[in-house]
């Protein structure tokens, strides 16, 4: 098969890219190695738009960090993604921690975020009633705000595909040859040809760059272990609350989540480059996790813990810092998008015009689809609906007076809805990303096994080839008789 | 709007005997509403033997002792609705629930039934750290994946926590050709019945390793292994003494939560060790015409229980709904509290002038040999029976007579062991 | 010779020390509260037996299978034989509770029954 473009990996950034590229005129694949889109970092972050104070003056990581935070918003509308603009609040502790607010006002500025504001103990107390009592002040960065990262992932990727854009999974890329103006990819679903790539391998980019002679730059996993706690303990935390950074990173956070738990986390365990699939909690990191949070909110337990996971961090190891967003020295035609590190969720949607940009440059003869269609559907959630409008549904479709998931209150006609979608639901997972069955303090311990059997039922497959994520995940064996 | 003098929640065996009791006392509307496809509940996966012992005084299969129910269902005018699911109970009793046939449902009760069972814990609330890999699920859900989709869920198994599902699975998936390594329990002793660890575990040589847990799970897709440690007294792994079990499959049998979201949504008052609604003798919550009976209320061992406090509530609803009788008032409220040894109560009041003599059901905190349960108002002994053993896995009871609730002095009732 | 075991009669699972002769004869019980028990411990001594439960193959039913057991309970050193039976057993729907799905399994003059419909 020939394209224009392959995007590697589908991640939020190779789906964003995918979508943004999607406007133009030209034949388009994103492949992922994983049976599904956001199975990476995507899935596993924080979920926290940053206000931009972090990144260095003058880097990219700045520039694109305060311009997604600016545009998120505008992208989660179009793609009906939850999105909340509840703000964040960098809490001190020591006269030291008050100064270190100071720099980081600084830097936001000159970074150009806008409104922030040094707080004292009561305006913070008044904001964050159950903070602890020794947190003297707090960083107002009231431009922060917290997205469902998995969830813009699949809708844009659902966005691309209704553009046109193919979306090959399970293709995991093995090897790349450049001849004659032309990529040949061979993925783990057959070779494919294309005369430009976009590397957004993630913590792979290092190792895709690699097949076409490039090693300019170096990427370990940092992982990051998190808590997700009931949505009872939402009432504990109103903004996205983070302690004074190191040099590790923005530090172990406790925020709502755009559904409403609450998430504490992330560690920072740097692994080596042979650990970019481990994603295993250890007990060190979830007791980390314990200590750290009770120092921000006292209250706070882990008592009513829904589930614990980690993530891995795309992380520099070459001397820099910044993201990588060019071509490559070794291809013109070979886009690195790598280094994707935080705050690389916010700034997804900026990374995606800023590649489209550059993209347009490098090959500008493309032109623009005229049928280009910038939002997704919202996907129907009865949960959120009023009696009435519930009521209209099931009269048109009575699979959506059936509930699924009672936790979450899905319905049947939800999760045939993920599965039916473009780039739809093929395993377990996949569907609790996309409705949340599962999601819910019961973990799927009464929904799975249904889940299971509409998932094989309408994708017509036996019971025991559905997976939990994809690959060998298989969740039954044989039949008993 | 639809109008109901009784609904209830949920068609397990609660639901089914709490309905059947109110007929019987005269209630002439009721509606049982069932968000499974069929009536039963988890009976209906539950397919071993050993209920019934004590209401029937037969052993019965799960199914079979929820047919009973259902044939008497049958021949009664109480309607039901299977496949529905409340997700609502607003002020003046009135319930709403959605299906696919009716949309949505809008109930007038006068009173409501809660039944609607527990759920299992699952692995997001052990702190069980390892990969997310796929093997490891709750005991209850690999029950039903062997006994009503006839699939096996896993071939080498490790079972964590010996719960009564953990124990009657661990012998389900050795008869249907598994190889069940060990069971693991966190505490010094089991939580099952013993007649499970004999026929369950011993029957068939699987090691039942008490004091012991999982500390980690192995495995990218699917689980390959796990990590299990002895714990110390404070229930903390000790290092050193990790080993490494090979298996596909992890069960968990870690404790049943009380499905109490409703109920909360009610705004109805949960007793924090139960997890359960805080009732009165007739199981009559805090909200008044709503009552709660079987595992939503507190965790049974035993179907024969549930059965039996179904009962009460049924006939408590019966005498709301037919008497329109008043909730309690404070005054008239004696508390029911446990103390030194025993962990929680049911029922946690008591009406002084209730017209019937008040058993109260309740859990140990440890295993106890030759130990009395005590029943105190005041200085005054009310009751005391000497037990040769309890046991935090076994529900007991103690009967309190009406005329002794009649002349109480206090307006206390404490239920204790002393040695 | 004696044995120790728990009675499984009923939940309050009482310590039973049956003391038996070389002939596997039980000579005394103690420690049960009730007759029961004393039946249990002999029965546990010299003629040990179990329900057996599983589910058996079903053709055209709404599930893939039906629960079932022993009429009533086998020789325990029996159930590995029956599961052999129950497994390589189908049986059309409709199946209706208290159905004879195999008769006298393994020459035990016991029946399997459904313990539902399907």
């Amino acid at each position: 098969m020939q394209y224009d473009v392959i995007v590697i990996g589908a991640g939020v950034i190779g789906t964003m890219i995918t979508r943004e590229l999607s406007k133009l005129d030209m034949k388009l694949v994103l492949v992922e190695k994983c049976g599904d889109v956001a199975m990476g970092s995507s899935k596993a972050n924080s979920a926290i738009v940053h206000a931009g104070f972090d990144a260095e003056n003058g880097s990219l990581k700045a520039k694109l960090n305060v311009q997604g935070a600016s545009i998120m918003e505008y992208y989660c509308n179009k793609l009906a993604v939850p999105y909340k603009n509840i703000g964040s609040l960098v809490v001190a502790y020591s006269d030291e921690e008050m100064k270190t607010l100071e720099v980081l006002l600084d830097r936001g500025i000159k970074n150009g975020v806008p409104d922030m504001e040094i707080i004292g103990q009561e305006k913070l107390r008044e904001m964050e009633p159950h903070i602890s009592d020794e947190a003297l002040g707090a960083l107002w960065a009231p431009t922060a705000g917290i997205v469902s990262p998995y969830e813009l992932t699949i809708a844009a990727a659902e966005n691309a595909v209704m553009n046109g854009a193919e979306i090959r999974r399970n293709s995991g890329v093995n090897g790349i040859e450049y001849k004659d103006g032309m990529f040949s990819v061979s993925t783990e679903t057959g070779v494919i040809e294309a005369k430009y790539v976009i590397n957004c391998a993630g913590v792979f980019s290092d190792k895709v760059a690699n097949m076409i002679g490039d090693t300019s730059f170096k990427i370990i996993p940092r992982k990051g272990e998190y808590y997700l706690l009931d949505k009872t303990e939402c009432r504990l935390v109103n903004h996205v609350l983070f302690p004074c950074p190191s040099k590790m990173g923005k530090g172990i956070l406790v925020t709502p989540t755009a559904h409403g738990n609450v998430l504490l986390g992330p560690t920072a365990t740097d692994l080596d480059f042979d650990s970019k699939l481990n994603v295993e909690t250890t007990a060190s990191g979830l007791d980390e996790i314990k200590a750290s949070v009770r120092k921000v909110i006292p209250q706070i337990t882990t008592r009513n813990a829904i589930t614990s996971f980690a993530g891995l961090r795309a992380h520099r190891v070459d001397g820099e810092c910044d993201f990588i967003i060019e071509p490559s020295k070794a291809n013109d035609r070979f886009i690195n998008v790598a280094g994707i590190e935080s705050p690389g969720l916010t700034a997804a949607p900026a990374i995606a015009r800023y590649v489209g940009e550059m993209f347009k440059e490098m090959a500008p003869g493309y032109e623009k689809k005229v049928e280009f269609i910038s939002t997704r559907p919202a996907p129907i959630k009865m949960a959120e609906l009023s009696a009435e409008e519930r009521a209209e549904i099931v009269k048109k479709d009575p699979r959506y007076g059936r509930i699924i998931c009672r936790c979450e209150g899905i319905t049947e006609g939800e999760i045939i809805d993920a599965i039916k979608a473009p780039c739809g639901a093929r395993d377990i997972d996949a569907v609790k990303r996309r409705t949340r069955a599962g999601m819910g303090r019961c973990q799927g311990g009464f929904c799975g096994s249904k889940v299971l059997e509409i998932l094989a039922r309408e994708l017509d497959i036996p019971m025991n080839e559905v997976t939990k994520y994809g690959n060998g995940s298989k969740i039954l064996f044989d039949k008993t008789k | 709007m639809l109008k109901y003098d009784l609904v209830v929640i949920g068609g397990g065996p609660a639901g089914m005997a709490a309905a059947l009791r109110a007929r019987e006392c005269g209630v002439q509307k009721i509606i049982i509403l069932e968000r499974a496809a069929t009536l039963g509940g988890i009976l209906e996966q539950c397919i071993h033997t050993g209920f019934g012992l004590h209401y029937f005084g037969e052993e019965l299969s799960g199914p079979e002792y929820a047919y009973r129910f259902i044939e008497e269902l049958k021949k009664t005018d109480i309607e039901v609705k299977v496949d529905t699911m409340v997700t609502d109970i607003l002020s003046d009793n009135v319930v709403v629930a959605t299906n696919n046939t009716d949309g949505i449902l809008q109930i007038q009760a006068t009173a409501i039934i809660l039944a609607m069972g527990c759920r299992e814990r699952p692995r997001g609330a052990l702190d069980m750290p390892g990969s997310r890999a796929a093997g490891v699920m709750t005991a209850g859900t690999a029950q039903k994946y062997v006994n009503i989709d006839g699939y096996m869920p896993g071939k080498k198994i490790v079972i964590l926590g010996s719960g009564d599902i953990g124990l009657i699975m661990a012998r389900r998936m050795t008869l249907e050709g598994a190889k069940v390594e060990m069971v693991c329990e966190l505490m010094p002793y089991s939580g099952g019945l013993t007649r499970n660890i004999v026929q369950c575990l011993d029957d068939l040589g699987i090691p039942l390793k008490l004091s012991c847990t999982v500390v980690k799970t192995h495995g990218l897709e699917r689980l390959e292994g796990v990590t299990i440690a002895n714990v110390d007294e404070y229930r903390r792994p000790i290092p050193g003494t990790e080993q490494y079990v090979e298996c596909d499959t992890l069960l968990l049998s870690v404790g049943l939560i009380p499905e109490n979201e409703l109920t909360r949504m009610a705004g109805i008052e949960i007793d924090p060790i139960t997890n359960g609604a805080i009732v009165d003798e007739y199981r009559q919550t805090s909200r008044p015409g709503i009552f709660a009976c079987g595992n939503v209320l507190q965790v049974h061992d035993l179907v024969d229980y549930v059965t039996q406090e179904s009962q009460i509530a049924g006939e408590g609803a019966a005498k709301y709904i037919l008497s329109k009788k008043e909730a309690n008032n404070a005054d008239n409220t004696i508390r029911v509290k446990a103390e030194s040894g025993v962990r929680y109560v049911v029922p946690q009041n008591i009406n002084r002038s209730t017209d019937k003599d008040v058993k109260i059901y309740f859990r140990v905190a440890d295993v106890y040999k030759d130990t009395s349960v005590v029943v105190t108002c005041g200085d005054e002994v009310i009751y005391k029976r000497k037990k040769r053993k309890l046991a935090p896995g076994e529900m007991e009871n103690v009967a309190i007579k009406l005329d002794d609730i009649a002349k109480l002095s206090g307006n206390e009732l404490t239920v204790k062991l002393e040695v | 010779m004696i044995k120790e075991m728990v009675c499984v009669s009923c939940p309050i699972g009482c310590m039973l020390t049956v003391e038996l002769n070389d002939q596997n004869e039980v000579l005394s019980v103690k420690g049960n509260t009730c007759k029961r028990g004393e039946q249990y411990a002999i029965d546990e001594c010299t003629n040990p037996v179990r329900m057996l439960t599983s589910t058996v193959k079903v053709n055209g039913g709404k599930l893939p299978v039906v629960p079932v057991k022993t009429a009533k309970p086998i020789p325990k050193g029996k159930m590995f034989d029956c599961m052999q039976v129950i497994n390589s057993t189908v049986v059309d729907a409709p199946v209706k509770m208290g159905d004879v799905l195999i008769q006298d399994i393994c020459g035990t003059g016991i029946d399997i029954i459904a313990t539902n419909e399907n």
